[in-house]
């Protein structure tokens, strides 16, 4: 027998073990990727499958370069989150792990990669 | 809960039980789409990373991103993020409480689908 309350007992829990803060940070980034999302997809979808100066001049510039770098980034943590979530229905143990740690990495390289195109572009 | 956690319950039957019907449908295709995303977003990256890299890098990636295989990957992921946007605001429509009766959720699962496609449409016609 545990003298422990129900509160105290349901505190920082939930099925993955930390309660709500994954689902707030879900509906914080949909919220700022829903109007990311519209206007980056005009602007990429101009620049595809025009030249090499045209797409540099594209994403050099602020406007296209800073919604983009915002898009790299917040979207990345909304996949991996999201991924998280997927992994964490459907694996158990070191396997559940290893694929969380792999899509961590696998978002941040993407981003960075990204945040390095528009850089090298930008400057 | 561990010390809560001790009766034998019952388990719900899993996916391939149940008829499809849109709540469903629409539910799984949000996770399918999100997670397919990453096709599109790595050859956009590339591309862009080609771009600011070299002329002769950036025929390589302009050339397979605007193929056919290029077009497969955008379009689809042009659908897949149209549905994963619509999805998401109704996930924040019942976030908030709401929608969750069965005719409504059906309508906005309906509204998903078609919206998604008409999106779709719409963007290739306005980047064409």
């Amino acid at each position: 027998m545990r003298y422990i309350t129900p509160r105290k007992r349901a505190e920082g829990r939930g099925a993955a073990h930390y309660g709500t803060e994954h689902h707030w940070s879900m509906t914080v980034s949909s919220v700022g990727l829903a109007f990311l999302v519209p206007v980056w997809l005009y602007v990429f979808g101009r620049a595809l499958g025009q030249s090499r100066e045209a797409v540099v001049a594209t994403f050099g510039s602020p406007f296209p370069a800073i919604l983009t770098a915002l898009l790299l980034v917040v979207g990345m943590r909304h996949f991996a989150m999201g991924a998280t979530t997927m992994i964490e229905d459907y694996a158990r143990g070191s396997a559940r792990k290893m694929l969380i740690i792999f899509v961590t990495c696998l978002a941040w390289v993407i981003a960075a990669t990204g945040l390095f195109a528009l850089a090298r572009m930008a400057l | 809960m561990a010390d809560v956690k001790q009766a034998a319950r019952p388990l719900s039957p899993h996916l391939q039980i149940y008829r499809w019907q849109v709540p469903m449908l629409t539910s799984i295709l949000t996770r399918i789409t999100g997670h397919a995303l990453i096709a599109g977003v790595v050859l956009g990256v590339w591309w862009l990373l080609a771009a600011a890299t070299s002329d002769s890098y950036f025929a390589v990636a302009n050339a397979v991103a605007t193929s056919w295989f290029g077009d497969l990957v955008f379009s689809g992921s042009l659908w897949a993020v149209w549905y994963h946007y619509l999805a998401g605001l109704r996930h924040l429509y019942y976030d908030a409480g709401r929608g969750l009766d069965i005719p409504t959720a059906e309508k906005l699962g309906w509204a998903c689908i078609i919206g998604s496609v008409v999106l779709t449409v719409i963007t290739i016609l306005l980047v064409q």
